[in-house]
């Protein structure tokens, strides 16, 4: 019997400070070219798709334009149908929002991305409910955050009724009528090579869970460590026969980084420098911020933690991102505790303000040699923590190069990686079935 | 506008004829494929024309179920075509009545850049029912309204384009900024259809502003091109009209307080060259519109040649409209440019705005303290 196949999709660095914008080595965010390098390294390394993620706002703190961490994207559809002509194999997702678009329009931006990649397009679906994003359209903020699933419920459903409406030569009116949108029409494509994109989707709450069972192709999660990937990975597959699908119609990919190293030393060494190129001190102060909720510019990063407990009634003062600290006075107690524990820089001993910030945002998922870093992830698969995992290097252009000389070799050698591509399209390489209209007019009927 | 006489393609379907479709060599079986677009687009770039001019709707031409029906979004396929098609400008159609402003602006900035500064924009508005169902949101409404709207949505594409100064990152390690905030600035657009706060999350791009395409045959769009258009498309039934039109087009865009000569003007010109029209009227859905819609001519290349000779003073160049493709392109690439002699010469390389003879515009939000020479061109 054949070993289970590790997976592995590349995210495109995102704008935070995951991404070191310090390094001699880093590049532009949005020039072209740096998309056409990183896509064909991973195509090079027979990756199954590349991943965008999408922010539709530039986020604020403290009431202004944040600019410590590295900013500026492309519009999704367009670079990736630019990525399209580039590369002749590699998925290529999308993180779309259903809120701040329509679905007619949605449905035929990706059916062009499927036709024109020959069947690569992958739609991660994501809600949001921000007003402070909706200040950016039409429509403004106008979700209540407990209409977000039956949004995007809708606009799935809407699109996948446009996406397989062509029966043939039969091209039929559309009409949709559910709680969100109401409209009705021809669609203006056939059914795409995968039929239609590849779905994924990313919550993590017991409704999005629910959800991600009964529609996703691939699941986006953050459960990384062995454990907590297990636990996720169990109830998901465990949720699939409510809606007559197999564990293999669902492809969980917890999203992970990794440092490799010439040596087991050497990797540390390299985890730890770009850990703190990811938390200069500035960033550490705003870091701070956001538990405390007030000012703290006047503190020394490289001092002790503040004396001053956090403003509990402040409103978050980052916007535009997801970070949602409960009780933040209990965090300050929290990591007040962690830094008197731990041997630092501070006076007295303890970790300073910066130390503290390196301390507590994650570690790299995957750390060490070529060998070592193959062998983490290909244990990880075999021992159901997932099926692979959607890699974040912390560089562009260039971060997953190394992965992809010296990790890729290491996994094929373990049995656990492909050779080539089996096929041409997304499904193909994520093992899953091309629906169909009749299944389409099969789910109209039973609904 | 500069000199030279400008040439662009117009790319939709299997051509403008509604019987196009149904020719023999149509290539209808690969419309929805890259191939077909990337073959189109490399023969008109192989010709050295300015620009395609790809269509766009969400309604296929007609409501005839016979017609064909359907299309692929054009700035996708302006986008799929660019990184492997270089030297010829990309002018997709994208409406603005049922879309998104922000989208559509961080859209054409990205086809700007995939493109190293070959993108423009031809805003059109989407008129009928059929296509307002398609949405639910608002009803169709009067052209005046319509264009109105596409005004806004304009200026507000525009507005974003500049929301970032050309020299924004800066990557500053001793102050741990990768940003000038200050060179990031809120549009705060608030009009009669909708308001918008910014940035963009899309830098600016290589050309900065790529050119805007506008009709300017419909007496609402009129007031729209004089004030917004790089490019303005006209159709006329004769030479002697289109310089009528492109007269009124000039002074509409001196009225608005623009330099009509920074304006190019481009007659449509429908061509079926070497083809038989009685065969693709006979191909034609029952009732469907197979034109004229302006200046058209059937015949061959020498007479197309003579045509743009006499009416090149009519307006600045011509967009060339092939009633049945890829025939059409083929035949105006291989057989029409060489005719037209020393009346004509290839786009030079460089930016669409290059080609037009526009330079890269000032940023609105940058201070004048602040206003040396910027760095040109691809980044």
């Amino acid at each position: 019997m054949t070993k289970k196949q590790v997976h592995l999709a590349a995210h495109f660095p995102g704008v935070n400070n995951t991404t070191v914008w310090s390094d001699p080595a880093s590049g532009s965010q949005t020039d072209f070219s740096s998309f056409v390098h990183f896509a064909q390294t991973a195509e090079r390394g027979l990756f199954d798709f590349l991943f965008l993620a999408e922010g539709l706002r530039l986020r604020e703190h403290r009431g202004r334009i944040h600019d410590l961490d590295v900013v500026g994207r492309p519009d999704t559809f367009t670079v990736l149908n630019a990525i399209a002509a580039v590369t002749t194999h590699l998925g290529l997702g999308g993180t779309i929002n259903t809120t701040f678009n329509e679905p007619y329009e949605l449905a035929r931006q990706f059916a062009s991305l499927d036709h024109l990649s020959g069947g690569r397009a992958a739609w991660n679906l994501v809600t949001s409910s921000d007003a402070f994003t909706g200040e950016n359209f039409r429509r403004g903020g106008f979700l209540d955050p407990s209409d977000r699933y039956q949004r995007a419920g809708d606009i799935l459903a809407a699109a996948t009724e446009l996406w397989l409406s062509w029966d043939g030569d039969d091209v039929p009116e559309v009409r949709h009528r559910s709680a969100q949108f109401d409209f009705h029409g021809r669609f203006t494509l056939p059914p795409t090579p995968q039929g239609h994109p590849v779905l994924i989707q990313s919550g993590d709450s017991e409704q999005g869970r629910e959800f991600g069972a009964a529609t996703a192709d691939a699941i986006f999660s953050r459960h990384s460590t062995i454990e907590a990937g297990q636990r996720f990975y169990r109830d998901m597959k465990d949720r699939l026969p409510r809606y007559e699908r197999a564990e293999a119609d669902l492809t969980i990919l917890p999203a992970a980084t990794f440092v490799v190293g010439d040596t087991e030393a050497d990797a540390e060494e390299r985890a730890e420098h770009v850990r703190r190129a990811q938390v200069s001190p500035q960033t550490a102060i705003a870091f701070l911020e956001q538990v405390w909720g007030r000012d703290l510019s006047a503190y020394d990063p490289d001092g002790p933690l503040p004396d001053v407990d956090p403003d509990p009634d402040a409103a978050s003062i980052t916007r535009g991102r997801v970070r949602h600290e409960k009780d933040t006075l209990q965090v300050a107690n929290d990591w007040r505790d962690l830094a008197a524990s731990t041997k630092g820089s501070a006076p007295g001993g303890g970790l300073t303000i910066r130390e503290l910030i390196i301390e507590t945002t994650a570690r790299q998922s995957f750390v060490g040699t070529p060998a070592q870093v193959a062998a983490q992830i290909d244990d990880a698969v075999q021992a159901d923590a997932s099926d692979g995992f959607i890699l974040i290097p912390h560089l562009v252009p260039g971060g997953l190069d190394e992965f992809v000389d010296t990790v890729i070799p290491e996994l094929q050698d373990r049995g656990a990686y492909r050779s080539a591509y089996a096929g041409t399209t997304l499904r193909d390489h994520l093992g899953l079935r091309r629906p169909t209209t009749a299944e389409v007019a099969d789910s109209r009927r039973s609904a | 506008m500069s000199g030279r006489m400008h040439l662009a393609v117009e790319l939709g379907g299997a051509g403008r004829h509604p019987g196009a479709w149904r020719l023999p060599g149509a290539d209808a079986e690969n419309l929805f494929t890259a191939e077909h677009h990337l073959s189109l687009v490399r023969t008109a770039a192989r010709g050295g024309l300015d620009l395609v001019a790809l269509t766009d709707s969400f309604v296929p031409p007609g409501d005839d179920p016979d017609a064909l029906r359907g299309s692929l979004d054009a700035v996708a396929i302006a986008a799929r075509v660019a990184p492997v098609v270089p030297g010829i400008g990309l002018v997709p159609t994208a409406t603005v009545t049922h879309t998104e402003p922000f989208h559509l602006s961080k859209a054409i900035a990205t086809l700007d850049l995939v493109s190293t500064g070959r993108a423009g924009w031809e805003p059109a508005v989407s008129r009928t029912p059929s296509e307002a169902e398609l949405f639910g949101r608002k009803d169709a409404a009067d052209p005046e309204v319509l264009w109105r709207e596409a005004s806004e949505v304009i200026d507000v594409v525009v507005r974003l384009w500049d929301s970032w100064e050309d020299d924004a990152v800066i990557r500053d390690e001793p102050t741990g900024r990768f940003v000038d905030r200050d060179k990031l600035h809120y549009v705060d657009f608030d009009g009669e259809f909708f308001s918008v706060k910014g940035p963009s999350i899309t830098p600016r791009s290589p050309q900065a502003h790529p050119p805007i395409v506008l009709r300017g045959d419909e007496p609402s769009a009129v007031p729209v091109a004089a004030r917004w258009a790089d490019v303005v498309r006209i159709a006329a039934p004769t030479v002697a009209a289109a310089a009528e039109l492109r007269d009124q087009v000039r002074t509409a865009v001196a009225d608005a307080g623009r330099d009509p000569a920074a304006v190019t003007v481009l007659l449509d010109v429908e061509t079926l060259v070497g083809g038989d029209l009685a065969q693709l009227d006979a191909l034609a859905p029952a009732g469907a519109d197979t034109g004229p819609r302006g200046l058209r001519h059937v015949g061959d290349a020498a007479g197309l040649a003579a045509l743009l000779r006499e009416a090149r003073d009519a307006a600045d160049g011509f967009t060339l409209v092939p009633l049945a493709l890829p025939s059409g392109l083929d035949r105006i690439v291989d057989e029409v440019l060489p005719a037209l002699g020393d009346a004509w010469t290839p786009a030079p390389e460089g930016t669409l705005r290059e080609r037009l003879g526009l330079a890269r515009p000032a940023n609105r939000y940058e201070r004048s303290s602040r206003s040396e020479p910027r760095h040109e061109g691809a980044r």
